[in-house]
């Protein structure tokens, strides 16, 4: 079915793109009607995610078969690169939109409402009982009382966490490149322990504050800005891990070479960016 | 208030609307004037250099001078309107010094004027103003009744018109303070010069001076529901004299009203006029 | 998919390639990346038609004053969805399949870099409009707060909020897929000689269009989910008693929604820069000048978003800031105007449909960018804005700006894509009739804008009624007009029995004109040897 084209190699024909987008409509189409509250909405959306499943297993199944063919040249390469560095680049604007929604709040929204600049007019007729501060749930208490995570217990171990998974995967990847493959393998999989460790731990916080807390996704601005935050987050993490994971069992099969390798890398700068968000999160959602 | 055939915006009743209705024209006729040179160049290439006329196309593909000639003419015709706009928007920005305050709410699909005070004098005024019942029966669906036929006195008031409209002093700074109850309105008159965007949870101000008494008509410029459409404000302006004299009426009013609510021991209902 | 083309099919007889059999097999998981942009191009059609049709149902109702057709609910849905499917279904699509078409042959490719990707850019779509289009027949009908989205009024809606936030999800991932492609394809796949500086200014203006998706497609994903989350989770985002600000949403929006506007013309621009100088027969003036004014009007897209929001209350700082920078954009826009008349100038001309299509685009886009200079006035744009001057403005820039330079290209490539040559004469009389009654349709809006009408109303006083109906009229013989446009293409591809040469046109250069007409299935399987005189792109030296 699939030819190289010259030197570049061009696929011939594919049908996990149309499953795929089988898959996406039925996640978001049953995700929709389960937002409605219809019954059959859940049961769709596993069927979506299932048939995603399958499109991903399918279709990296052929990449990584066409890779492992030698169908790819480096120009070929070249373009898998790319393409991962503006995906990246494109979560990286998908979180700018939250943290954009945080530094907004902190620095316009709050502030206003509580009598700053003009907003004396917002405070004295609609607010006046309300004084600015972070956090808050804004002047109606929305979510009720709640109080805050300490910067300085699991957030900063979680920093440590995903700070030296960052170097566990560098390590991993100068393994990879000596050709060791026993540190590669170790030192992978220590990568994807402490996510997973980080995952834990993030999971024990939430229920902390759901659980002792009264933090939650509703608690006004702050709740608001700090679960989606952290919870897009912890979702690339999860993600992370699991590529991290099939990375391994790929690196214990064999298919990544010296200087072949870009499932590796791709993998490897998607972790990076992961952590570099969460430094941002650091500082700005707990310290700040 | 809008004329048939109007082609152009009126300059309104303000020295603020006045001198938008300037700045608008001068970037008007700027743009007739940069639209009169690139049009003309084009349709003189187009006449002179056809091929159907013999023409030969020539090499060049850069002309240093002229490139630079047209990035810095531009920037100084950009100057020369921003100039004005500039003194104007800073002079708009300055509300102090009014002697009365307004408090605009918008609703789904309607709006509450809050008489604050006047003179530093505390008012306890307070309607709804909504859209009058002719237009209101006219403006449904199929009602077979014909717009042109709404009138207002001479002018064909149909969907400008309101029940109750707010009534302002000629001669008056008057400060609004516009916030909204549900969603996002926001609050025209065209004659004043300005539209300011009534937000739930947040307070903006603005102001104006209405030089001439007159009915100055504008409608919601924010989409807002199904009935954006049809929640048009009427601001109604007086002389003074006039004007203290219809406030202190609506209070008395207002204070009837209430001694009568609470005789019968039921809640004070927004008066609705 | 009728555009399927049978003269394609005979050429794969000597084109010893395997073009997969079936209809459905070709098209549903074909990773060619003409057929490809025949599927965006053909999808980008239907949707023109679909949002075009609710145009009408706009334009019938506001034909005369009082309630006729439609109740104000469905009106607003009607604009809503106007609005959204013309943008993200007949817009960007158009230009993703027309780079899809071009790209690789003008820079010397055998296919776009990521073939795979690339068709489930496109077959996400159909999927995203399916489940936009679907709510107008869900209870509550489809959203009715504007394709800006504004809550807390979005949020009213019922069962479409949740749909409509998805669809634009799907239509988000579709949208950076397509760009990532388009960058990897540019930067990596370009036949040796084909330096950057080299590249046709469309490719150059699909380079940084592209750009410009990837950066801002997912910031308007961001805001959607928060209205998302807002409306089913119980966030605060965009609650004034929670901390948050109807405002905020506005902001995002438009941090989006500016660079949006830019990702819809900067293409056009790319394709008037192709005609221009083809049917002038002579290069483009000043190439790299070319090239650095879209580079700057991207750049400045992103600094100016809240132009849009005069009337919200920004602080008096911000509202001179974003008007200043606003009006610097008027400064690269000019240079682009001003290259393409002095490359008309000293030229030798000629008046193809494809010419007079771009000569159009570039009077009436200067029109709508004078509008938009006028709207970048912050006093005056307290008068203008959300008025039908608004309106006339964006459908200036984007029906005689986009939709023009759209109409131009297919003029221009459609030989080059089906082998045939297009009826000039029906090609003639479309434009004749478009051109003519597009200004009867929006050339009035203004002077309703200026005279108070409010836009998204669905019924307005008497004193607005003649302009409206004169609008109304040029309306409707806008969009049958389009028709004859649908049918010069069908005799095009179909009945046409007039050849087309390879280069097609007599002043056309580059590689695209290199390859037969019809182009075969596969091109530049070996990278093309290029000289400079087909290259002529660039300051080439002669
Ligand atoms: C393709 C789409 C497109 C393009 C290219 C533009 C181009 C521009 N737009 Fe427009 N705009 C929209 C699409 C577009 N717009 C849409 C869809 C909306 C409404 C959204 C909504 O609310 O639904 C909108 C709304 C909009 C507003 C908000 C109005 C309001 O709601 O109150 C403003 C305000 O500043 C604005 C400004 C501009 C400016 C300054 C340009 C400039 O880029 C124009 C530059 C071009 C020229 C100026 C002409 C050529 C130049 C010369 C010949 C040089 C010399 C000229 C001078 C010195 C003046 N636009
Ligand atoms: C690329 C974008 C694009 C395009 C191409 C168009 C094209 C058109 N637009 Fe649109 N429009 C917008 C983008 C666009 N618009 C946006 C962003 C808004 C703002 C929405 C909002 O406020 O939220 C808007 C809003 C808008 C309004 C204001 C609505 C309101 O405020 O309530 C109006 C009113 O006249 C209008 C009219 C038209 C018309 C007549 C066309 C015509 O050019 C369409 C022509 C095409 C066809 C008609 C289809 C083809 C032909 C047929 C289907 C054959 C049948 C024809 C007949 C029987 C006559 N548009
Ligand atoms: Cu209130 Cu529109
Ligand atoms: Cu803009």
């Amino acid at each position: 079915m699939a030819q190289t084209q010259g030197a570049y190699y061009v696929p011939h024909g594919s049908h996990w793109p149309i499953i795929g987008s089988f898959g996406l409509l039925g996640t978001v189409g049953g995700a929709g009607l389960w937002l409605n509250e219809a019954d059959i909405g859940k049961p769709i959306m596993a069927v979506g995610i299932a048939l995603l499943l399958f499109m991903m297993f399918g279709w990296f199944g052929t990449v990584i078969r066409e890779s492992i063919g030698g169908k790819y040249n480096k120009q070929v390469d070249t373009s898998f690169r790319m393409g991962m560095i503006w995906f990246i680049f494109s979560e990286v604007m998908f979180f700018a939109a939250f943290f954009g929604a945080l530094f907004y709040a902190r620095t316009y929204s709050v502030p206003w409402l509580g009598g700053a600049g003009h907003g004396a007019l917002t405070n004295h007729y609609l607010w006046p009982a309300f004084s600015a501060a972070w956090p808050t749930n804004g002047p109606a208490g929305v979510g009720g009382a709640f109080s805050t995570m300490s910067p300085w217990g699991i957030p900063l171990l979680n920093t440590l966490l995903l700070l030296s998974s960052g170097v566990t995967i560098t390590i991993a990847h100068h393994a990879l490149r000596a050709g060791n493959r026993k540190q590669l393998l170790v030192f992978l999989a220590l990568t994807v322990v402490l996510g997973v460790i980080f995952l834990g731990f993030q999971a024990h916080e939430y229920a902390e504050a759901y659980g002792h807390l009264n933090l939650t996704l509703g608690s006004g601005v702050y709740g608001s800005t700090f679960f989606m935050l952290t919870g897009f987050h912890g979702m690339h993490v999860t993600l992370g891990a699991i590529m991290l994971t099939v990375i391994w069992f790929r690196c214990a099969k064999g298919h990544f070479t010296k200087d072949n390798h870009f499932g590796f890398e791709a993998v490897a700068w998607y972790w990076h960016f992961v952590d570099v968000v969460w430094l941002g999160l650091f500082l700005f959602v707990y310290v700040l | 208030n809008p004329q048939p055939w109007q082609l152009n915006m009126a300059p309104g009743a303000t020295s603020i609307s006045q001198r938008i209705h300037g700045v608008h024209m001068l970037a008007f006729w700027v743009c007739v004037a940069i639209g009169i040179v690139v049009f003309g160049a084009m349709i003189v290439a187009m006449v002179r250099f056809r091929k159907s006329k013999g023409a030969v196309a020539a090499k060049w593909t850069h002309n240093t001078t002229m490139e630079v000639i047209w990035t810095v003419v531009p920037i100084v015709i950009l100057v020369v309107m921003a100039w004005p706009a500039t003194k104007l928007l800073v002079d708009m920005a300055e509300a102090k010094g009014s002697d009365m305050t307004i408090k605009i709410t918008g609703y789904q699909w309607k709006w509450r004027y809050e008489y604050v005070d006047y003179f530093k004098k505390a008012s306890s005024v307070n309607f709804v103003s909504s859209l009058d019942a002719d237009s209101n029966k006219a403006r449904q669906l199929g009602s077979g009744i014909d717009p042109h036929s709404i009138k207002d006195g001479d002018f064909p008031s149909y969907l400008l018109n309101v029940d109750k409209p707010l009534v302002l002093p000629v001669g008056v700074k008057v400060r609004f303070v516009i916030t909204a109850d549900d969603v996002i309105h926001a609050w025209w008159v065209p004659s004043l010069g300005w539209k300011q965007d009534a937000i739930p949870g947040i307070i903006n101000d603005n102001w104006t001076q209405i030089d001439q008494p007159g009915i100055y008509r504008g409608q919601c410029a924010e989409l807002c529901g199904k009935d954006h459409g049809f929640m048009p404000i009427v601001v109604k302006a007086v002389p003074k004299a006039e004007f203290e004299q219809w406030l202190a009426g609506q209070e008395a009013a207002e204070a009837a009203e209430k001694a009568g609510a609470t005789a019968q021991a039921t809640p004070a209902p927004a008066s609705q006029g | 998919m009728a555009a399927a083309n049978p003269a394609i099919d005979h050429d794969a007889h000597d084109d010893h390639d395997h073009k997969p059999e079936g209809f459905l097999h070709r098209w549903l998981f074909t990773t060619n990346h003409k057929d490809i942009g025949t599927l965006y191009l053909v999808f980008s059609l239907l949707m023109f038609f679909i949002g075009g049709s609710m145009a009408m149902v706009i334009r019938a109702e506001l034909f005369k004053p009082g309630m006729q057709l439609v109740q104000p609910e469905f009106f607003n849905e009607m604009t809503t969805m106007h609005a959204l499917i013309m943008i993200f279904g007949a817009v960007m699509p158009a230009f993703v399949g027309l780079g899809n078409w071009m790209i690789p042959l003008m820079i010397g490719a055998p296919d776009m870099a990521l073939p795979r990707m690339n068709n489930w850019s496109f077959w996400i779509l159909p999927f995203a409009f399916f489940l936009l289009i679907s709510e107008i027949f869900m209870p509550g009908g489809g959203p009715q707060g504007g394709w800006t989205m504004y809550p807390p009024l979005s949020l009213e809606g019922g069962t479409n909020v949740a749909f409509m936030i998805f669809a634009v999800h799907l239509m988000g991932i579709s949208s950076i897929m397509g760009a990532i492609n388009i960058i990897a394809t540019i930067l990596n796949m370009r036949a040796p000689g084909m330096d950057l500086l080299k590249m046709p200014v469309f490719v150059w203006s699909w380079l940084i269009t592209a750009f410009l998706l990837i950066a801002v497609m997912p910031v308007l994903a961001g805001a959607v989910t928060m209205l998302l989350t807002d409306k089913f989770f119980g966030t605060s985002f965009f609650n004034a008693a929670g901390g948050g600000d109807p405002v905020m949403f506005q902001h995002i929006f438009w941090f989006f929604g500016h660079p949006e506007v830019y990702i819809m013309i900067l293409p056009a621009f790319g394709i008037v820069s192709e005609i221009i100088p083809t049917f002038s027969r002579k290069p483009i003036f000043g190439y790299q000048a070319m090239v650095y004014a879209i580079a700057s009007i991207a750049f400045l897209s992103f600094i100016v978003w809240a132009h849009h929001m005069f009337s919200v209350g920004m602080p008096l700082g911000g509202e001179l800031y974003f008007m200043y920078a606003t009006m610097l954009i008027a400064i690269p826009t000019g240079v682009k105007v001003f290259n393409w008349v002095s490359t008309m100038w000293g030229g030798s001309m000629t008046f193809e449909t494809p010419m007079l299509f771009a000569i159009a685009f570039v009077i009436l886009f200067t029109i709508g960018g004078f509008s938009g200079v006028m709207c970048a006035i912050v006093p005056a744009d307290f008068q203008y804005q959300d008025t039908y001057f608004v309106v006339a403005h964006f459908h200036y820039v984007l029906v005689t700006g986009a939709i023009f330079a759209i109409m131009a290209s297919t003029y221009y490539w459609l030989p080059k894509w089906c082998g045939n040559m297009y009826s000039e004469k029906w090609g003639k009389i479309h434009f004749w009739s478009s051109v003519i009654s597009v200004n009867v349709l929006f050339f009035p809006q203004h002077f309703l804008g200026l005279a108070g009408m409010p836009r998204r109303i669905p019924d307005y006083n008497v004193a607005f009624a003649d302009f409206n109906m004169i609008s109304s009229i040029g309306g409707f013989w806008f969009g049958a007009s389009q028709l004859i446009f649908v049918g010069v293409v069908i005799h095009a591809v179909y009945f046409s029995k007039n050849r087309a040469t390879t280069q097609v046109w007599e002043g056309a250069h580059g590689l695209e004109w290199t390859v037969p007409s019809p182009a075969p299935h596969h091109t530049f399987t070996v990278p093309p040897v290029i000289r400079d005189d087909v290259l002529a792109h660039g300051d080439v030296t002669h």
